[in-house]
């Protein structure tokens, strides 16, 4: 790797400088947390590089997560930075196989930030805890000076107890094992893009942002055998499976024409040059469950779920697309955001 | 989805393919000009359903890849300035210059922002009558209509803060250079069908002559391909080099009128240097002597800069079809997405990145 550098005249993985796409969930953000905080910090519990910590005591075992939301716009259709912040913290719980049971807030609120405005964002997080069946315990407030903040962001913590019998990981998937995916892709990503950019479309597109605990837990108690979970924000489906195709060590297939994409999302795909694929999602999450509770599974998520793959005999890492004309090609991480084309 | 989703039916794509085997008796190199077709070809797996006599050659239509490194530089200075909004498509700004992209220089401070039209460049100009407003007027004939709106509205209305960076390029003196160049390999070509849309395919009947090459204006659906593919076979096994039409439906032998006289208003032939390939006569836009005014090179003193590409990127050759991506012994080693040597590596467009992105292991490691 040092060479590599060396010879490099232009060695952005080692930036001295963090870029915006060290956050935009792909490779460069794959070598900030691996290569800068991970080092520093290491222990058993992180180096699971889960979406949560898990911890033992006292014999029952807890997940415990933390999320930063910096959404801008602050309202978007079909939720809020106040859902968001909710739901993406439930969902890292549940992506856990944990029942969420208590959660943090901290805001951090730019000077002159509208009051009314705080109290739609502060009810919006109470409907969506209540929705998700989990309390706000703790939190704190801080002010910043006008210019040093973007209106409002948030902070989160969350802790979920997972039941016994309950292990969710990559390093659990087995050949054969289903990849089922609960609903369509891109709708949160091009809502906020529409949205930011000003760009309109024949039909507004809704955010898909939803708590996932209810179709996690519905999973669990059916005795579905669930063997990794994972939930499609930054980076999305493809980012989501090279993550778990490299941790398992085991290559994934999955079929374009079985990942279910809503005509408005793909046509403004289309326009802008960007893959659903990669988009985030704020409600879509891959299980791998067992062959033979696959059909079982699709009834408990619902209409909208589908089966998109497998896992292969095979091990190795890698994720190969069938492509709709039938090709095969593999399915890579990107290195950072996906940009919009030109022509 | 209605106009998209019957141009990836992969019954009637095999049904392409599997004549275009029928009609194939010898090798036979192929290449499509446009990067979108490169990267729709990469992604769909339409090449590995082509019989092994045909190569795809990955031409040199990506607008990102064949930007000078020179102009990326001055890009680069001018979107380091205080008084400068530095507006641009999405795509150019992880564009490696000599000395990082637009990206690192927004990572420093600079006010860089992504737009989606050249439109709303000159909007954030009117909105900002303090601040200098550049866009980065790069593309081929394209993106031209678009940004010769852009410069003859700042005109008309008087946005005298605005300014365009113009790295504009054509693709018939492209198709000649390749053509004329004696390590040619190509033997015909997929015209860009959207290219095509706007200045019409008049113009490759001489070359087609010229050359003894045919000529199949493409569109960019699996479909599209194949049968541009077909076609182009045909005319090659028949001994004939004609220019044809497959992008019926989207492509006029005169292209848009209206489009290119709003062109011909604001921009003139001139001569341009083609990242990795060096000048090329007469094959690049640049602002009319009455529109001098808006060109950002003069309004900032940059025109004399004059900078060297690296030496260990071969993205020239790359784009004239010499070489594969994966033949360049810098792919996948020094030279990667987040380290790139070459805009061909960065750009959505780019061949490198389409190879890097979907063909990765396979290359590298067989």
């Amino acid at each position: 790797m040092v060479d590599m550098t060396l010879q490099c005249p232009v060695p952005f993985t080692h930036s001295e400088t963090v870029m915006l796409a060290h956050g935009g969930g792909g490779r460069m953000m794959r070598s900030l947390i691996e290569g800068v905080i991970m080092p520093a910090f290491s222990n058993p519990a992180l180096d699971a590089a889960h979406d949560g910590a898990v911890l033992t005591i006292n014999g029952s075992r807890l997940a415990f997560t933390t999320d930063s939301f910096v959404v801008q716009p602050l309202f978007f259709p079909g939720g809020d930075i106040g859902t968001l912040a909710i739901n993406g913290t439930v969902n890292d719980l549940a992506m856990c196989g944990a029942r969420p049971l208590a959660i943090s807030a901290g805001f951090i609120i730019e000077e002159g930030f509208s009051m009314d405005t705080l109290r739609r964002v502060i009810s919006s997080m109470a409907a969506a805890a209540r929705e998700a069946g989990v309390q706000i315990v703790t939190g704190d407030t801080k002010v910043v000076d006008q210019g040093k903040g973007d209106g409002l962001y948030i902070n989160t913590a969350g802790i979920g107890v997972i039941a016994d019998g309950v292990d969710i990981a990559p390093t659990n998937i087995r050949p054969k094992d289903a990849i089922l995916l609960n609903g369509d892709l891109g709708r949160h990503s091009l809502a906020i893009m529409a949205l930011r950019e000003g760009l309109r479309f024949e039909s507004t597109i809704e955010s898909d942002c939803a708590p996932l605990v209810k179709p996690v837990m519905a999973l669990l108690d059916a005795g579905i055998r669930v063997r990794c979970l994972r939930d499609l924000t930054r980076g999305g489906l493809a980012s989501a499976l090279v993550e778990i195709a490299t941790a398992a060590r085991r290559d994934l297939q999955i079929a374009e024409a079985a990942i279910p994409v809503r005509e408005d999302v793909r046509g403004a795909c289309e326009i802008l040059g960007l893959d659903p694929l990669y988009t985030a999602n704020e409600g879509r999450f891959i299980a791998f469950v067992a062959p033979e509770d696959a059909a079982r599974a699709l009834a408990l998520l619902g209409a909208g779920a589908q089966q998109i793959g497998s896992v292969l005999e095979t091990p190795g890492g890698q994720v190969t697309l069938t492509s709709v004309i039938g090709a095969a090609r593999i399915v890579d991480m990107l290195s950072g955001e996906q940009l919009p084309r030109i022509c | 989805m209605k106009f998209i989703d019957e141009y990836r039916d992969a019954p009637s794509v095999h049904a392409f393919a599997d004549a275009i085997r029928r009609v194939t008796t010898r090798p036979w190199a192929i290449m499509e000009i446009c990067g979108g077709q490169t990267h729709a070809i990469v992604k769909f797996g339409i090449d590995t359903l082509l019989p092994p006599e045909i190569t795809l050659l990955h031409g040199p239509g990506c607008p990102v890849c064949v930007t000078p490194v020179e102009l990326i530089d001055k890009a680069l200075l001018l979107a380091a300035r205080p008084d400068v909004i530095f507006t641009s498509f999405g795509d150019m700004l992880r564009v490696p210059g000599t000395q990082g992209d637009l990206f690192s220089i927004k990572a420093r401070g600079g006010d860089v922002r992504m737009v989606y039209s050249p439109l709303d460049a000159l909007k954030i100009a009117s909105a900002n009558p303090n601040r200098q407003v550049v866009f980065f007027a790069v593309g081929f004939e394209t993106t031209a209509p678009a940004n010769a709106m852009a410069v003859y509205q700042a005109a008309r209305r008087g946005i005298d803060n605005f300014s365009i960076l113009v790295s504009h390029v054509l693709v018939p003196p492209a198709v000649e250079a390749i053509l004329s160049s004696p390590g040619n390999r190509v033997q015909g070509f997929l015209a860009a069908g959207h290219v095509c849309a706007v200045v019409g395919y008049e113009e490759y009947a001489p070359l087609a002559e010229k050359y003894r090459v045919p000529f199949v204006v493409t569109g960019f659906e699996p479909l599209d391909i194949m049968q541009g593919v077909y076609m182009t076979v045909c005319q090659l096994e028949q001994g004939r080099a004609e220019v044809e039409n497959q992008y019926a439906r989207c492509v006029r032998r005169a292209g848009s009128a209206g489009a290119q006289a709003m062109i011909r208003e604001v921009f003139e032939i001139v001569p341009r240097k083609w990242r990795g390939i060096g000048e090329i006569p007469a094959s690049g836009l640049g602002l009319r002597a009455q529109y001098a005014a808006f060109d950002a090179e003069k309004r900032f003193g940059l025109a004399k800069m004059n900078i060297a590409e690296s030496d260990q990127c071969l993205s020239g050759q790359v784009l004239q079809g010499k070489i594969k991506p994966h033949q360049c012994p810098a792919f996948g080693v020094t030279c990667t997405p987040e380290c790139p040597l070459g805009a061909t590596m960065v750009s959505s467009e780019g061949a490198c990145a389409a190879y890097y992105r979907y063909r990765r292991r396979e290359v590298m490691h067989g």
